[in-house]
Formats: C-alpha cells, structure tokens, sequence
C-alpha cells in the first residue's frame, strides 16, 4: 500500500479533501477505495453548478465489478469536474490522489476538520479494517 | 473461511484478492481484471475451476438414464471422449442447473456441474439414479484447471506427460481424452480455445507454477465472467435457475427435440412453450450511451413491455457494455434500460458478442 499525503484529510467513506488556497476543496476516493473497486471503467460526475448536501449522491463510480455512490463529504457547490476521466475512468485507479481527483466544491461552511481525519489517524483506521 | 481448492496458497502467492463465491475463497483477481481478461483473449491465461463439482456415473444402464436425465441426447456422443453441454430440468421444465457430459465408456459417464448447486444436483441425480441402478461418485479428490486463449494449447502442451502430448494436441474442440490419471479436454467458458485439465489434487499446485513458468496468466472470477459474457455463455443463478425454462434462456440449442419420443425431465411443460406466442426472447444488448449495464436493471420496449437484465457488464474487449437479458415476446431490435432513474439506449444484437478474439458485432 503507498503512503498517505500528508496535504489530505480523508473519511471513513474512503475519500480525500485538499483545501486549496482559494478556499476550494478538491475531493477524490483514496488508493484503497480504488483498489477495492478494481479496475474504472465509467464515471457518472454531477453538474458544475450544482449544490449538494453532506452525504449526499455526488458521482458513481463504477468498476469492471460494480458502481459504487460517492458521497459529498461536506455541503456545498460544485465548481469543477474532472472531465478527463469521462475518457480514462482508470485514471483513478493509476493515480487517485493526483489526476484522478473527480470534483472541486466550494463549501458550504468553515471545513470541519474534527470531523474528518488526519493521514495519521486514516491510516489506523485502514489498519483497523485490515484487522 | 470457506472452502479452499487445493491451489488456494498459489492464490495468495500470486497476489490474488480473495472473495467469497459460493462458500470457497476465490481468486476474483490478481492485481487487474482487465489485463487478466486481455491476457486471455490474445496469449494465455489459466483458472483454477476446482471447486466446480465433477460426477462420474456408472451401470450398464447409464445411458439410458442420462438420456432420461438430461434435455440433450446423450445418444449424440459416438466416440470416446466426445462432450456434450445440457441442461438438466426439473419436472416443471425449469433449470436445476447447466453441466457438460462426458462419454467416458460404454457404461461411464462424466459430469461437470457447477459448484454452486452441488448439493441439490447431487441430490437430484442420486434420486433419479436409483431406479435404473446407476453408481454416483463425486469425484472431490480432483483439482481442475481451465488454460485459455489462443496461445494456451500450444503453451501448455509441453507440461502434459510426453505419451499423451500429440494425442491431447490432436483433440479436436468439445473432446476429451483420460491422459494416464489426468483428463484433459478441449473445452471451456471464455469463448476461446484451450484445455480444461483435472488431475488428482496433490499434483494441481505444481502443475499451476509450471503454467505460470511457460508464460500463462493467472486469472480469477472476475476476468472468467467478464470473458464468458462477452461470449454469452449462462451463467447459471444469473441467466436462468429453476423458474426459468431453457427456452426463455437462450439454451433451445441443448435441448434435443429428436427423437420425439426420448421422454427427458421437462419434455412436456418445454413442449408447451415452444410454440407459444408468449415465449420470452433471450438477446443480446448493446449500450449506444455512456454507462454500465448491470444485472437486474429493468428493460423498457416501447408499446410492448418489460423485460430483465440477467448478466450486465463492462466489455474489456469492446470498450462497451453489453448484457444479456430476457425481454418480451415481439419483433423489435431496440429497447431503453433503466438505470439510476434514466432510461439509456441498447440495440438488440445477435449473440456472441466476441468469439476467437474477434469482435462479432457490429459497434
């Protein structure tokens, strides 16, 4: 398994956050979530534009197995999608944390970062589950 | 812990991600489906199919029972060897599962059955042996493994024993032939050539290096049903079960109407259907949108009706998806599939969709 970037938090549903310097957040599924779904083969991305609550439907990804939802880890509007993977869904499989990030969102509010974790405690929750 | 097939350590070896099928601990892959699907369609590849349920039957009435037991015609196999795929019908005419025979002797019989329904098809095939004093042996002793691709004969060839090497070369497809205590036959479930092979368990995880050694891709369950799709083969549970007749399921060609007079299981409630205006189509599709088919999504035909997707997925050699679906009786060639709210566009095409690494549809 690669290591985390440090830059990242993430959540228990197996997505990272990147806050940008704009105040925007970047959000993609991490390498494990990746590894789990095998091989991209679609990615079903929401509308720029479009609002979305925390734990709502984001995207669908879907691999050779099965589609899976992504949830918004926090509320806000989307700014940007990924287009790129409209043609090479396994980008996320080759490079999750880099050019496979699948959307950029304004938040809604302050980011909660009690709420999410760090790379640190991330990695013991994938320990945990390994258990 | 489920079971484990005999190459269960080569698995883990090889890096293999394990899941659940049925009650064994499977190889879904080895690191990515798709290379392991390619692999198979332009070199090579091999499956560990041990845990598949292999019967051998024996009486001096065995034919006459199997020609009883099965809607294909036993009768058909002439020689030594020769292998018949069949359905096995229950007394409603529905699929208690899908096998292929062997005709081993005049008084024996192999049958392969699937591994998910080995109790009740044991079950089944005891109870309507008894009266015609046929013998049923599991044979659970045995591994076997399927070498698949248009590489995968002349590959393995110099790992089967020197004495039987030509002969096993010389095997023309659904045929097989006893090569000292292995069985190595010319059959399998990609939609490419190659051997199945079943040997005795203590010999399986050796035989499995050497075929890695000679340049053959390890490949799991999950690559086996992305290539058999593609090459629309049943799967069963998925395709068709017991409230399915083999006449909605794309099978009419396993079932052998001739004679007329061969009283099989199911022959009656299957007679009926035949000719029924109501009959279900069983077709292929194409998705012409972007998305993923998946099994049990909802088929919509226009002013006709609904029908069901029974095994979707993503093509690898396509770059489409594709299904296989049982939707109403009429005369259409395009439908629309629900999927996450959306209805998307198939056409209905003729099936296989790839055969031999071609591509037989047009996209």
């Amino acid at each position: 398994m690669t290591e985390l970037p440090g830059d990242l938090l993430y959540t228990d549903e197996h997505e990272w956050l990147r806050q940008e310097e704009d105040g925007s957040v970047t959000i993609g599924i991490t390498d494990h979530a990746q590894a789990a779904l095998g091989d991209l083969v679609y990615v079903e991305l929401p509308d720029v534009g479009e609002e979305v609550d925390a734990g709502g439907e984001m995207a669908v990804v879907e691999s050779v197995k099965a589609a899976s939802d992504v949830y918004a880890p926090i509320a806000g509007e989307i700014l940007e999608v990924n287009e790129d993977l409209a043609d090479d869904p396994e980008t996320i499989n080759s490079d999750p944390y880099g050019d496979g990030w699948i959307v950029r969102m304004q938040p809604s509010d302050d980011l909660d970062e009690d709420a999410l974790m760090t790379p640190d405690a991330y990695q013991q929750f994938l320990d945990e589950l390994e258990d | 812990m489920g079971s484990r097939t005999p190459l269960y350590d080569s698995h883990i070896d090889a890096n293999a991600r394990i899941v659940d099928f049925g009650g064994w601990d499977m190889p879904l892959h080895y690191g990515s489906q798709k290379e392991e699907h390619h692999a198979v369609r332009q070199n090579a590849g091999v499956f560990d199919v041990s845990h598949m349920t292999i019967v051998d039957l024996a009486g001096p009435r065995v034919r006459e029972f199997l020609r009883f037991l099965l809607a294909n015609d036993v009768a058909r196999l002439q020689a030594y060897g020769k292998a018949l795929y069949t359905s096995m019908l229950n007394a409603d005419g529905g699929v208690i599962d899908d096998l292929i025979v062997y005709f081993m002797a005049d008084t024996a019989y192999r049958l392969v059955v699937n591994a998910s329904t080995r109790e009740k098809d044991l079950a089944w095939i005891r109870k309507q042996a008894t009266p015609f004093d046929v013998t049923v042996t599991e044979r659970a002793e045995l591994a076997m493994v399927a070498v698949q691709g248009p590489n995968a004969r002349q590959l393995a060839a110099p790992l089967i024993d020197a004495d039987y090497r030509d002969a096993a070369l010389a095997l023309k497809p659904f045929n097989g032939m006893q090569a000292g205590d292995v069985f190595i036959a010319r059959t399998g479930y990609t939609g490419e050539d190659g051997f199945e092979i079943c040997m005795p368990a203590a010999d399986a995880p050796a035989f499995w290096t050497q075929l890695l050694a000679a340049g053959i891709a390890p490949c799991g369950l999950g690559a086996r049903d992305t290539l058999r799709l593609e090459a629309a083969m049943n799967l069963y549970g998925s395709d068709m079960d017991e409230s399915t007749s083999p006449l909605e399921a794309g099978l009419e060609w396993t079932v052998a109407w001739e004679p007329a007079d061969r009283d099989f299981i199911g022959r009656a409630p299957l007679e009926k259907l035949r000719n029924s205006p109501d009959r279900q189509r069983f077709v292929g599709l194409l998705l012409e949108d972007k998305g993923v088919l998946r099994n049990h999504q909802k088929v919509v035909v226009d002013g006709i009706g609904e029908g069901e997707i029974t095994s979707g997925g993503y093509s690898p050699t396509m770059d489409k998806s594709i299904a296989l679906a049982r939707v109403p009786a009429g005369d259409y060639d395009a439908a629309k599939v629900e999927v996450r709210g959306k209805l998307l566009n198939v056409r209905i095409v003729k099936t296989p969709f790839v055969r031999n690494g071609q591509v037989r549809i047009e996209i």
